[in-house]
């Protein structure tokens, strides 16, 4: 007879599924991880430094202020890693170093701390980081010389790539263009090698990440990669980013790519490839519109809001004033998030045709 | 085709430890505790003196209204007192303890076979209600009261309840594969009492034999469906489980006979068809002993008054057992004493080991336990609203519609208690609506 004396109580359930909020969050920081060393080997050693800058910035903040507030110090759930990972995937990969660090005090300590820490923010942090980077220090976020790369093969030379920014996608897309007129997009063929400006919408190097952006933005292979990982992990539903990326293709495909283009090319003409490989859209689509808690919670909720990214990311790459749409698309969605969840609140049981309860 | 509900999560079985084994009599107990409440409804009133002699199955305690149950000894014995004992729900409750003499007989008036030649609807249900039964899944609502319909609910179709969709346990399983001609005469006969015509047996595919035993059952009998259901908690609740089979939803804050449904669990079945054809009241139902501290876990035949106590005893514990629940992992109830009798709705006893849990944390919205919701609740915001303890606008949630099946909790990664606070909200709107 075992002594029965401290008997356990508490409330059903008596079970659990293993996963936790720290398993989750982790596992999305392993998830980034090919995106990463993707980074590592396009950029050079200093991307690791950008990177690992972030995430002890953002860990940190978050332990500094929980201790100040007396609240208990969570940062081993992983969640301000995740932050500091997709911060650094949306910097330029040769930022100063003081960059991370005042990107990291916006994005854990307002956006996320002074909002009620995890689950209370409004906004993604990363983007919120970003975007405060980027208004507050435009010279060295928008850059008129963007650092590149390596590509396959070509050993560890470095290019400097120069253009304006602002004329950026515009540009692109016309060589896009021309990538397409030539050969077909997903030929996968990289007989031409780098392109014009360092990139084809048709070839490996682009979908594999040499050609020029943020450090982690580049590559929309790893960075699937790890975004299928969460899926089939079932951290992430595939609709969101299946949802994102496919209004974002068929927009860009019916719109001509400037007002100009309007007369000259008309509809149905758009570079739709081009505008899937290039930019954010995969980092966005995978990693930030599938952030927990500044998305909606049904599956429909999300459903609209990654529909909503993909009209507004398309428009503000192709009309708006900034080149890239996906940061400001995303928070303004982020921002739409109680009124989604108010209008696809599921139905109760046994509520059929009853309104109002 | 198997059929299903919304929502609900797939745990781990855990059924193997017993499904095989067979349904065995468990010894009878030396001392009964039995409460004057194992049903919802008012309690019944004891109907015997301190120091009485009373004979197995012998009525001790009358119905205290129409939503009652009777009570009855499950043994031969004295009468040793009258007085408020541990009870499984947590509050101590009015008990008859009665110290056993070895004496089998049964009490004048029952074990006798019943002429059925004359049997109509309102002895049917005269005879449910005698033998005290209620439902044997765990809800325990007398069934005398679910046979009778009110004037305006036509009843067109019975369910059998046989999902047993709780991970571990395997009584109504194994009651299925022993007994299915028994369990479907019991079902006839309620059916009688309602005056329906059509039967489904709702059973989770991962209880072959039972789909055998009362598929063929079923063949000799006639007007009785057998259906095959996906193995998904909470296949077994009431609502889900009419879902699943008929696509009617029951409406919110309603009953099931509101859509002409009633549903009885097959363990209720069995012991109806005891109380019609033989005037047995219910004094014993099988039981599953099992979990992974249980030396030999089995389904057993148990009385009613078995203090857990003698339930250890008789199984035996390996390792070091730190909790005791009544019912399943998901929805049973963890004891905080031995001292605690098994009651007519006592489906399950696990011997356990509490499963290692972490702190509560804040809710990230991840939105599992909204898509595990069987009812279309969204527990993450009940859960921060019950936190606040702003208990009016958790009602506005649709808080009164949580069934606690625990999918919610299940999922959490956040290990939020949510099933507790939605018990706790439950109970505070009641004490505000009784301010009103």
């Amino acid at each position: 007879m075992t002594d029965v004396t401290t008997l356990k109580v508490r409330t059903s359930p008596h079970i659990t599924d293993r996963d936790t909020t720290a398993r989750i969050m982790w596992s999305v920081v392993l998830a980034l991880v090919p995106a990463f060393v993707g980074a590592l080997y396009i950029f050079g050693y200093y991307a690791g430094v950008v990177t690992l800058a972030c995430v002890v910035f953002c860990m940190f903040t978050e332990a500094v202020i929980q201790k100040i507030t007396r609240r208990p110090v969570t940062v081993g759930d992983g969640s301000a890693a995740v932050t500091g990972m997709l911060l650094a995937f949306v910097l330029p990969p040769d930022v100063p170093l003081w960059i991370p660090a005042v990107g990291a005090v916006v994005a854990i300590g307002v956006a996320k701390q002074l909002f009620g820490g995890l689950g209370c923010n409004i906004w993604n942090p990363a983007l919120i980081g970003r975007a405060v980077l980027q208004l507050s220090f435009p010279d060295v976020i928008n850059r008129g010389e963007w650092p590149i790369l390596r590509s396959l093969g070509d050993g560890f030379q470095w290019h400097r790539f120069a253009m304006n920014i602002c004329d950026q996608t515009r540009d692109l897309a016309a060589t896009a263009h021309d990538a397409v007129t030539r050969a077909s997009p997903l030929s996968m063929s990289s007989a031409d090698g780098i392109g014009k400006f360092g990139y084809d919408a048709g070839t490996l190097q682009m979908w594999l990440g040499f050609r020029p952006g943020c450090l982690g933005e580049t590559s929309f292979v790893l960075l699937a990669v790890g975004g299928i990982a969460l899926i089939l992990l079932k951290r992430v539903k595939w609709q969101m980013p299946l949802v994102y990326i496919a209004t974002v293709a068929v927009l860009t495909w019916i719109f001509p790519y400037s007002k100009a283009a309007f007369h000259t090319e008309g509809f149905f003409q758009g570079h739709p490839f081009y505008h899937v490989a290039f930019g954010g859209l995969a980092l966005g689509a995978f990693f930030m519109a599938t952030d927990m808690v500044t998305t909606p919670l049904t599956t429909l909720g999300q459903i609209l809001f990654a529909a909503g990214c993909g009209i507004l990311t398309a428009f503000i790459r192709l009309y708006g004033g900034y080149p890239e749409g996906v940061c400001y698309s995303i928070l303004l969605m982020n921002t739409a998030v109680p009124l989604i969840d108010r209008f696809t609140r599921p139905r109760v049981l046994g509520t059929k045709g009853v309104r109002g309860s | 085709m198997v059929r299903r509900f919304h929502g609900g999560v797939h745990p781990p079985e855990e059924k193997s430890r017993t499904e095989q084994s067979a349904i065995t009599d468990f010894p009878i107990p030396k001392q009964a505790v039995v409460p004057l409440q194992q049903h919802i409804g008012a309690p019944a009133k004891a109907c015997v003196e301190v120091g009485a002699v009373v004979r197995k199955g012998q009525l001790i305690g009358e119905a205290g209204g129409f939503v009652s149950a009777a009570i009855h000894a499950p043994i031969g014995g004295t009468v040793k007192s009258i007085a408020p004992h541990p009870h499984c729900l947590g509050v101590p409750v009015q008990s008859i303890t009665i110290e056993g003499s070895g004496d089998e007989e049964w009490a004048d008036g029952t074990n006798v076979e019943r002429d059925l030649s004359a049997l109509d609807a309102k002895a049917v249900r005269d005879a449910v209600a005698a033998a005290g039964i209620v439902g044997m899944g765990g809800a325990t609502f007398p069934t005398h009261v679910k046979l009778s319909p009110p004037e305006g609910k036509p009843i067109d179709t019975l369910i059998i309840n046989g999902a047993e969709c709780e991970p571990c346990l395997t009584a109504d399983d194994r009651q299925m594969v022993e007994e299915a001609e028994k369990v479907l005469r019991g079902a006839a006969f309620m059916r009688l009492a309602l005056g329906c015509g059509r039967t489904l047996v709702g059973i989770e595919d991962n209880k072959p034999a039972a789909l055998e035993a009362m598929t063929k059952a079923a063949a000799l009998q006639g007007d009785v469906e057998v259906v095959p259901l996906h193995v998904r908690y909470p296949q077994g609740g009431e609502k889900q489980l009419i879902q699943a089979l008929l696509g009617r939803e029951v409406p919110s804050g309603g009953l099931p006979l509101d859509v002409g449904v009633v549903v009885h669990n097959v363990g209720t079945c069995a012991a109806v068809d005891d109380a019609v054809r033989l005037s047995r009241p219910l004094i014993e139902r099988v039981v599953t002993v099992t979990g992974e501290c249980a030396e030999r876990a089995g389904n057993y035949r148990i009385r009613v008054g078995t203090l857990l106590s003698d339930v250890i005893e008789h199984v035996g514990v390996k390792g070091r057992m730190d909790q005791i629940i009544l019912g399943g992992p998901m929805m049973g109830l963890a004891q905080p004493s031995t001292e605690i009798p098994l009651t007519k709705g006592t489906s399950g006893v696990l011997l356990t080991r509490e499963a290692p849990r972490g702190p509560s944390l804040a809710c990230i919205r991840c939105g599992r336990c909204v898509d595990a919701c069987p009812v279309g609740l969204t527990p993450s915001r009940l859960s921060t609203l019950l936190e606040e303890d702003l208990i009016e606008e958790a009602a506005g949630w649709n808080l009164t519609d949580c069934i606690e099946c625990g999918c919610c909790a299940y999922v959490c990664p956040s290990m939020r208690p949510i099933v507790q606070q939605a018990k706790y909200g439950k109970a505070r709107l009641q004490e505000l609506k009784a301010k009103k």
